[in-house]
C-alpha cells in the first residue's frame, strides 16, 4: 500500500485486503466445518474471537471519544485511523448474530430445567433471559454503530471544510462516553461474566474494557508504524509512536491494576461463590495460562515499555504491539474457556480458525474503511500542531 | 573586591537565541547557558544538552520503594511478629501488594521531584547573572546567552568579541563582589 501526500488517501490496499479476505473466508469455512463436528466447542472458540475483536473496536471508539473530549492535539494525525477502527463495530455486530443460535451451548442460564431448580438463577432471570439478552445486545451495537459512524461522518465533513463539526464531535463524544461506559460494562457482563451465572464481579466491565483499550492501542501503534513506513512518514513520526508507547505503558499497568483489584478483593474475602472463578483458572491445568498472562500481559511489556527506545524504534514498536495483541487474545481465552473446561486445560483448532476467520474479515473491513476516505484528518484546527508535535 | 563571573549577551528573539546557542557550542564552549522568558522548542538540541538521567533516578527509586514496601511487611508479618489473620499464611504477598505499589509510586514521585531539583541545582538563591542589571529583562522580553568564567575557552576580551560577532547586543562582563 501507499500513502498519497496530496490527497491524504491510502492507495493500493487491494492486494493486502484480498489476502485478508482469503484468510478470513477460509478460516470461517473451516470453522463452519468445525461447528458441524462439535458445535459447543465451535461456539466457545467463536465467542473468544468475537469478544477479542469487539473489544478492540471498542478501544478504537474510546480513543476517538477521549480524543474529542480532552481536545488532545498529539493524536489528530491518527484520529481518522481510530475512527475507522471504531467503524469495525457495526461489522462485528454481524458476527454476533450466529452467537444467538449458540446461546444454549454457551449460557447455563438459558437452560430452563436448570433455572427451575436454581433460586439464584430464578432471581436473576429478569435480567438473564434470552429475549432481553438479544434485545439489549442489539441495542449496544446500534449505539456503538451510531457513535462510530456519526463521529466519522462529522470528521469527514471537517475534511470538506465544515467548521461547525468540531463542536458537534465534541458534544457527541461527551454524551457518548456515558453511553459507552454503561454499554461496555453490560456487554462484558452479558457475554463473558454470565458464562458462569452464579459468579459476579462489579469491576468486570472495567477489566474487559482495560484489556480492549490496550489491544486497540497495540493495533493503532501497528497501523501508525505501517503508515509511517508507507509514505506518511512526514506526518506520522516517531513522536506519535512514542505517545502510543506511553499510552501502552500506562494501560499495561492499568490493566494489571484492575485485574489485581478484582483478584485482591476476592482473595481477601475468600468466599467460595466468588473464589470459584479464580480456582477454575488456577487448578486442573490452567495455572500456566494464568501465570503466562501475568508475565506477558503485564510484567514483560511493562518493563520493556519503560525504556524510550521501545516507543521509538520501529522494530521494537511492532514487536511490542504484536505481544500486546497476542496477550489480549490470551486474556479473552483465559476469561472464557476455563468456564467450560474446568477439569483440564483445553484448546481446539477451532480457536485458530475462528481467530483467523474473523480476523481476516476484520482486517479487510478495516482496510476498506481506511482506503475509502482520506486517512488523515487534515482540516482539524490542531492538525499542524499534531504534525509538529514532539515528545519531551 | 570585584571578581569576573562571566559574560552576558542579549539577543532579540528566540530564533536568534537558538542560532547563537548553536554557534557558542560549535565554538567549543561548554559552560554556557541560555536564558529566555519562556521555554523554546529545539533549545535542548541547539545547546547540545544530553537526555536527562532523571528516568533512571525515578526507576531506581521505584524499585527501592517497592522493595522496602514488600520487605517491611514481610519482616513484620512473617518474621518479627507473626499473627494469623483470617486464616491466611503469614507471608500473604497478595495483601502486601497494595503497600508495595503505594511505596513504588511514592518513591518514584519523590525521585522525580527531588531528582529534578538536584539535576537543576535547586534550590539556588543566587546566580552570578543576577549581578547584571540588564538581566531583569530575561523574565520579560530579552533572550540571553551567558558564558561562565570557568569555561576552558574563556577569555575576557575574546569571548566578548565572539558574542558580539554572532549578533549579541549589550555584551557585558558580569562581575560580583
Amino acid at each position: 500500500m501507499k500513502f498519497d501526500n496530496k490527497t491524504y488517501m491510502l492507495l493500493e490496499t487491494g492486494s493486502f485486503a484480498r489476502k485478508a479476505i482469503i484468510v478470513g473466508v477460509v478460516g470461517l469455512l473451516l470453522s463452519v466445518v468445525g461447528a458441524f463436528m462439535d458445535h459447543a466447542q465451535f461456539f466457545q472458540a467463536y465467542l473468544t474471537a468475537f469478544t477479542f475483536f469487539t473489544t478492540i473496536g471498542l478501544g478504537g471508539l474510546f480513543f476517538v471519544l477521549i480524543h474529542h473530549i480532552t481536545g488532545a492535539y498529539w493524536g489528530v494525525v491518527m484520529r481518522r485511523v481510530a475512527e475507522n477502527l471504531a467503524c469495525t463495530l457495526p461489522f462485528m455486530g454481524l458476527f454476533m448474530i450466529p452467537l444467538f443460535f449458540g446461546m444454549h451451548d454457551l449460557f447455563h442460564w438459558t437452560h430452563a430445567e436448570a433455572v427451575a431448580h436454581d433460586p439464584i438463577l430464578q432471581w436473576k432471570a429478569p435480567y438473564l433471559n434470552t429475549t432481553f439478552f438479544i434485545i439489549r445486545n442489539i441495542i449496544f451495537f446500534v449505539i456503538w454503530a451510531w457513535l462510530a459512524r456519526g463521529l466519522r461522518k462529522l470528521s469527514l465533513a471537517q475534511d470538506e471544510g465544515d467548521v461547525s463539526s468540531l463542536a458537534k464531535m465534541r458534544r457527541k463524544a461527551a454524551g457518548g462516553t456515558v453511553l459507552f461506559a454503561i454499554t461496555v460494562t453490560l456487554f462484558a457482563f452479558d457475554w463473558i461474566m454470565s458464562l458462569d451465572p452464579h459468579w459476579f464481579s462489579t469491576i468486570f466491565g472495567v477489566y474487559v474494557f482495560s484489556g480492549g483499550f490496550l489491544g486497540a492501542l497495540g493495533l493503532l501503534s501497528l497501523l501508525a508504524n505501517m503508515l509511517r513506513n508507507n509514505g506518511a512518514g512526514e506526518i506520522i513520526t516517531a513522536e506519535h509512536t512514542h505517545d502510543f508507547g506511553k499510552f501502552l505503558f500506562g494501560f499495561t499497568a492499568w490493566w494489571a491494576y484492575i485485574g489485581g483489584a478484582q483478584y485482591f478483593l476476592i482473595w481477601y474475602g475468600n468466599i467460595p461463590e466468588e473464589t470459584i472463578w479464580f480456582i477454575h483458572r488456577w487448578e486442573h491445568g490452567w495455572k500456566g495460562v494464568s501465570l503466562f498472562l501475568i508475565i506477558f500481559h503485564f510484567i514483560v511489556p511493562f518493563i520493556i515499555l519503560a525504556f524510550r527506545a521501545a516507543k521509538r524504534i520501529p522494530v521494537l514498536i511492532v514487536s511490542i504491539a504484536i505481544l500486546v495483541l497476542t496477550m489480549h487474545y490470551v486474556d479473552h481465552f483465559w476469561m472464557i474457556n476455563p468456564t467450560f473446561n474446568d477439569h483440564h486445560f483445553q484448546i481446539s483448532w477451532m480457536h485458530v480458525t475462528t481467530l483467523l476467520g474473523m480476523g481476516g474479515l476484520f482486517i479487510w473491513w478495516l482496510f476498506w474503511k481506511m482506503a475509502s476516505a482520506p486517512i488523515i484528518a487534515m482540516n482539524d484546527p490542531k492538525y499542524q500542531k499534531s504534525v509538529e508535535h514532539t515528545v519531551h | 573586591m570585584s571578581q569576573t563571573l562571566g559574560v552576558l549577551a542579549r539577543f532579540e528573539n528566540p530564533a536568534e537565541l537558538i542560532d547563537a546557542a548553536k554557534k557558542v557550542r560549535e565554538a567549543g564552549y561548554e559552560k554556557f547557558d541560555c536564558h529566555s522568558p519562556f521555554p523554546i522548542h529545539g533549545m535542548d538540541d541547539a545547546m547540545g544538552l544530553k537526555r536527562s538521567p532523571l528516568g533512571y533516578i525515578v526507576g531506581g527509586m521505584t524499585l527501592t520503594g517497592a522493595s522496602i514496601g514488600m520487605g517491611l511487611q514481610y519482616w513484620i508479618a512473617a518474621v518479627e511478629y507473626p499473627l494469623v489473620i483470617s486464616g491466611k499464611p503469614f507471608f500473604s504477598w497478595q495483601a502486601f501488594i497494595i503497600v508495595t505499589f503505594a511505596l513504588f509510586v511514592l518513591f518514584g514521585a519523590f525521585g522525580a521531584v527531588l531528582g529534578m531539583f538536584h539535576l537543576n541545582r535547586l534550590p539556588r538563591l543566587h546566580h552570578p547573572v543576577f549581578y547584571s542589571d540588564n538581566f531583569a529583562r530575561a523574565t520579560d522580553d530579552a533572550f540571553f546567552v551567558s558564558i561562565e568564567v570557568e569555561d576552558k575557552n574563556f577569555d575576557e576580551k575574546k569571548t566578548q568579541a565572539f558574542l558580539t560577532s554572532i549578533g549579541g547586543k549589550d555584551v557585558e562582563l558580569v562581575a560580583g563582589e
